[in-house]
């Protein structure tokens, strides 16, 4: 992935070197590296059992192959890092990336600041496949997967809302995709909320993988997670030129050279996938798919060549931080993840409005 | 440098343009008139790729239904009536998207994309505009920027929509000028559709004159710009005055004004 980041060091004119092209600027891609940084050694260093940060540090470069450093840290304490808390912040980082690269995408793609992850039916979906999958089961632990049919079900909500969407003919505009998507959203919820009544017994568990959470066992959802999250970074970040460019419409962007509904569907597609995979390992998390990007344009204007890396940084970090917040703050119990999200990043957000003009799509 | 030879252009079952005849030869303008839904846009777009047509377009030998999206985005730049404008884009980024079929597919702009550029924003005068938002600028600044984006194309041939519809008498005349001498330096063919008659005539080679997707006049301006052509196809009552450069169109009012109607504030201010 860092590979396909470039940073943005030219010079402008002679005349006026103050003026650059959009694109990603050196310090913001450096800021942003310092804050999944520190973000990821609080998510690791905080918790019931405290550890120095620095130790954790050590432990961490441990890691790399060929370096043995002493941290000071007893076995327990080494295993709390490297099988506990260290899958638990990976995960938060990459979901926390791929809701706010997605959401980022889907903004573009739409040209609409209100387009989060979950526009074309994913979370309704993913709800569906997961209140399937719970109420199927006899006993808690067995039968299906919750991620697969929660994957399943958000993957085949995008489908029917492009099919729909495609189904009003030759003119396949962002609004009926949009539209679309709420018909499939409304419908897919409508069948849940029939399934939970059927089986009641259901509706504590189902809610609770709705809230949110990034409970994990050992590195299975990461590594289930991680190919999706390769996949769609690659994608998307090839293409953010081309979100600029789709900015201008699909009238210019065609007469630009561009193929619009060839790179819409493609875009679509990656920030499906992303999203699916995200909410099949961690259930609905809201806000952050919304939020991040519009943080990011608010601080670093409007490119996406910008946006999209940034964004990806900026999510993982604020996730694993929100996931702190959520696990220790009533410790030992656990606030779903979402609540977290919500109240951290609403006021946030109005803070960042308020500092800056205006929300520049 | 562009041929059209039967064109049709057929929208939800509609037939817009019907099988028009058109050359533009290299270094040539030529505005296309006629009155509203003639089907000028329509042509325009239809020659641009935006829109599927019948017949044949010739772009540089090629038909243009066979060269690739990029390969047209590089012999044709089309600014259409009403573009988009972006809220948070700069200047200099709208400008730059003009070099997209130049940059490699996954690559970025090169040095040379953004000498380019510059050298564009210099000819148009709007340097010192290049840092500004988009919607910060007025409208005929905002027209000579999306004339750079299609500059900076640098493309041979120049499809203008209606370059001129939004602006004041004075910017109109500053863009057909900028337009003209562009034309001239930098060797492009104009292919536009004006609704300014007399504008039209004066910088035009030549006019094509469309009614009800019919191509029903070609020629030069004094040619074209006739009373009679104009009075058939505008249901207008015009008068053809000749100019310096072609002749001048004036509307004249059908019915003479009553007496009421010079006699100030009276007339215009009702009691109650």
């Amino acid at each position: 992935m860092p590979t396909d980041i470039e940073v943005a060091t030219r010079e402008g004119s002679p005349e006026l070197p103050g003026v650059r092209s959009a694109g990603l600027r050196l310090r913001w891609l450096l800021g942003g590296l310092a804050v999944v940084v520190v973000a990821a050694l609080a998510g690791i260093a905080l918790g019931p059992v405290g550890l120095p940060p620095q130790s954790v540090a050590v432990e961490l470069l441990n890691l790399l192959p060929g370096v043995h450093l002493n941290s000071g840290l007893n076995e327990r304490e080494i295993a709390i890092i490297t099988q506990l808390r260290l899958p638990r912040v990976a995960l938060g980082l990459l979901v926390g990336a791929m809701l706010a690269l997605a959401g980022g995408c889907y903004q573009g793609v739409f040209r609409n600041p209100l387009a989060d992850p979950y526009l074309l039916g994913v979370a309704a979906g993913a709800g569906l496949g997961a209140t399937v999958a719970i109420a199927l089961r006899g006993q808690p632990g067995v039968g299906p997967a919750v991620p697969l049919y929660a994957f399943v079900g958000a993957l085949g909500a995008v489908a029917l809302t492009y099919l729909l969407g495609a189904a009003g003919g030759r003119d396949r505009s962002t609004s009926t995709l949009i539209l679309a998507g709420i018909a499939i959203s409304s419908f897919l919820a409508a069948v849940q909320t029939y399934l939970l009544q059927r089986y009641s017994d259901t509706i504590r568990e189902v809610y609770s993988w709705l809230l949110g959470q990034l409970a994990t066992d050992g590195w299975s959802d990461v590594r289930m997670i991680l190919p999706y999250a390769v996949i769609t970074a690659i994608v998307v970040l090839a293409l953010r030129r081309e979100l600029d460019v789709l900015s201008v419409g699909d009238a210019e962007a065609g007469s630009l050279g561009l193929h619009p509904a060839r790179s819409r569907l493609i875009l679509v597609i990656a920030a499906s996938l992303a999203t699916a995979a995200a909410v099949a390992v961690s259930g609905l998390i809201g806000f952050v798919g919304i939020i991040v990007p519009h943080v990011v344009r608010l601080l670093t204007g409007s490119s996406y060549r910008a946006i999209l890396p940034l964004s990806m940084l900026y999510g993982g970090a604020f996730l694993v931080l929100a996931d702190l917040v959520a696990r220790t703050v009533s410790a030992p119990v656990e606030l779903p993840i979402g609540v977290v999200t919500a109240f951290l990043g609403a006021p946030f957000f109005v803070l960042v409005l308020r500092t800056t003009r205006s929300v520049r799509m | 440098m562009l041929a059209l030879s039967q064109v049709t252009v057929v929208l939800d079952g509609v037939t817009i343009v019907e099988d028009v005849e058109l050359t533009v030869a290299s270094g040539e303008w030529v505005t296309i008139i006629g009155p509203n839904g003639a089907g000028k846009s329509t042509l325009l777009r239809a020659i641009s790729g935006e829109l599927p047509y019948r017949g044949s377009v010739v772009i540089d030998g090629d038909e243009a239904g066979s060269l690739k999206r990029r390969e047209r985005a590089r012999r044709v730049a089309t600014v259409a009536q009403s573009p988009i404008v972006p809220a948070g884009m700069t200047v200099l980024d709208y400008a730059l998207l003009g070099r997209t079929p130049h940059i490699p597919v996954l690559g970025r702009e090169s040095a040379a994309d953004l000498a380019a550029v510059w050298d564009v924003l210099g000819r148009l005068d709007l340097k010192r505009f290049a840092g500004r938002a988009l919607p910060t600028l007025s409208g005929g600044e905002r027209q000579r920027v999306f004339l750079a984006r299609a500059l900076a194309q640098a493309a041979p041939l120049l499809l203008l929509d209606e370059p001129t519809s939004a602006l004041d008498v004075g910017h109109q005349q500053e863009v057909l000028e900028l337009v003209d001498a562009l034309r001239h330096d930098h060797a492009l063919t104009v292919l536009t559709t004006m609704h300014d008659l007399s504008a039209a005539g004066e910088y035009a080679d030549r006019l094509v004159l469309l009614d009800r997707g019919r191509r029903v006049a070609d020629g030069t301006p004094p040619e074209v710009l006739t009373e009679q052509l104009l009075s058939q196809h505008y249901c207008a009552r015009l008068r053809v005055i000749p100019g310096e450069h072609g002749p001048l169109v004036v509307p004249i009012r059908s019915t003479p004004p009553a007496a009421g109607d010079r006699a100030g504030p009276s007339g215009s201010s009702p009691r109650g």
